[in-house]
């Protein structure tokens, strides 16, 4: 009896979170990825504002209930815009903030060719 | 004359560059969300306050009728500043206000209506701040005026004269 006893509290005492392991990571990324709207320029994870604290028990309930990162952040878009995410998604909005990184790769590749690899060959 | 790519090119580039960071200088690095929109209310099940029961958000809102959700709290100085204007509003025939007791201790916020009067037709409670993020707010105060289930129009902090005149005439 004294045993299960013990064994009943130490169950108690190790799964005392809601969450595993894995999701409480899960809840970590995604708050890293959330930004603090009261404190801008902080993300959720680091914040410590009522906004940001609040948001990390819905994190963590959405999480409780299932939902993976994905569904997480269509829920944050749809309450408070794409602004919230600081990992932009590619859309027409953001083509050129994503696109103009290997535009200006393979411009400057194509004048570092004309420069000096066929000049030389001239 | 042969015109020199090169220089040209850079000078383009430039000239780019320049023109996006120079129109980015007169945007606000303040997000501001959208005052303006339609948007379905949200759905959940709430405390009232003062009282065990819970309600749901569909047992709260009818059609054909307009309602004010304010969010408020008796440690929040703006709220103070707005209460006049909620007092004045609790008047209206056909405005309903809907208080959202945003993360604050029972017996203040019941010595705050105390003291100010209470212009709330039904609150709840928000103890955690989970419902006032349902509502895609993200501080106190803030007030939605409700018609026919939809979010009409969203204040962002307290309401002042202009936005109470706002409200008037959304709701004659």
């Amino acid at each position: 009896m004294k045993l299960i006893r013990y064994l009943i509290i130490i169950f108690l005492v190790t799964h005392f979170n809601i969450l595993n392991a894995q999701d409480i990571n899960m809840q970590n990324k995604i708050t890293k990825n959330l930004r603090c709207l009261v404190c801008q320029g902080q993300s959720v994870y680091d914040s410590d504002s009522e906004f940001a604290n609040s948001l990390k028990i819905v994190v963590k309930q959405k999480l409780y209930e299932g939902k993976n990162e994905k569904e997480i952040y269509d829920y944050m878009k749809k309450k408070y815009g794409e602004w919230i995410l600081y990992d932009t998604e590619f859309n027409k909005n953001t083509y050129f903030l994503w696109l103009l990184p290997i535009l200006m790769f393979l411009i400057g590749g194509a004048i570092i060719l004309k420069l000096f690899i066929i000049k030389k060959k001239n | 004359m042969k015109i020199k790519t090169l220089p040209v090119f850079i000078t383009i580039v430039f000239f780019i560059i320049f023109f996006i960071f120079f129109k980015g200088l007169q945007n606000s690095n303040i997000y501001v969300p959208k005052s303006e929109f339609e948007n379905d209310i949200p759905s959940f099940k709430a405390q009232i306050f003062d009282s065990e029961k819970k309600i749901n958000s569909t047992d709260i809102f009818d059609d054909g009728k307009f309602y004010l959700v304010n969010i408020w709290a008796s440690w929040c100085a703006p709220c103070r500043i707005e209460h006049p204007f909620l007092m004045n509003l609790s008047n209206q025939k056909n405005l309903e206000i809907i208080g959202l007791n945003y993360k604050d201790k029972k017996e203040n916020a019941k010595k705050f209506l105390k003291e100010l009067n209470n212009p709330y037709e039904i609150i709840i409670q928000d103890k955690d701040g989970t419902i006032a993020i349902e509502w895609g707010a993200y501080g106190v105060p803030e007030s939605f005026l409700i018609y026919n289930n939809k979010i009409v129009k969203k204040i962002i902090g307290p309401i002042n004269k202009d936005s109470f005149l706002k409200i008037q005439e959304r709701i004659k």
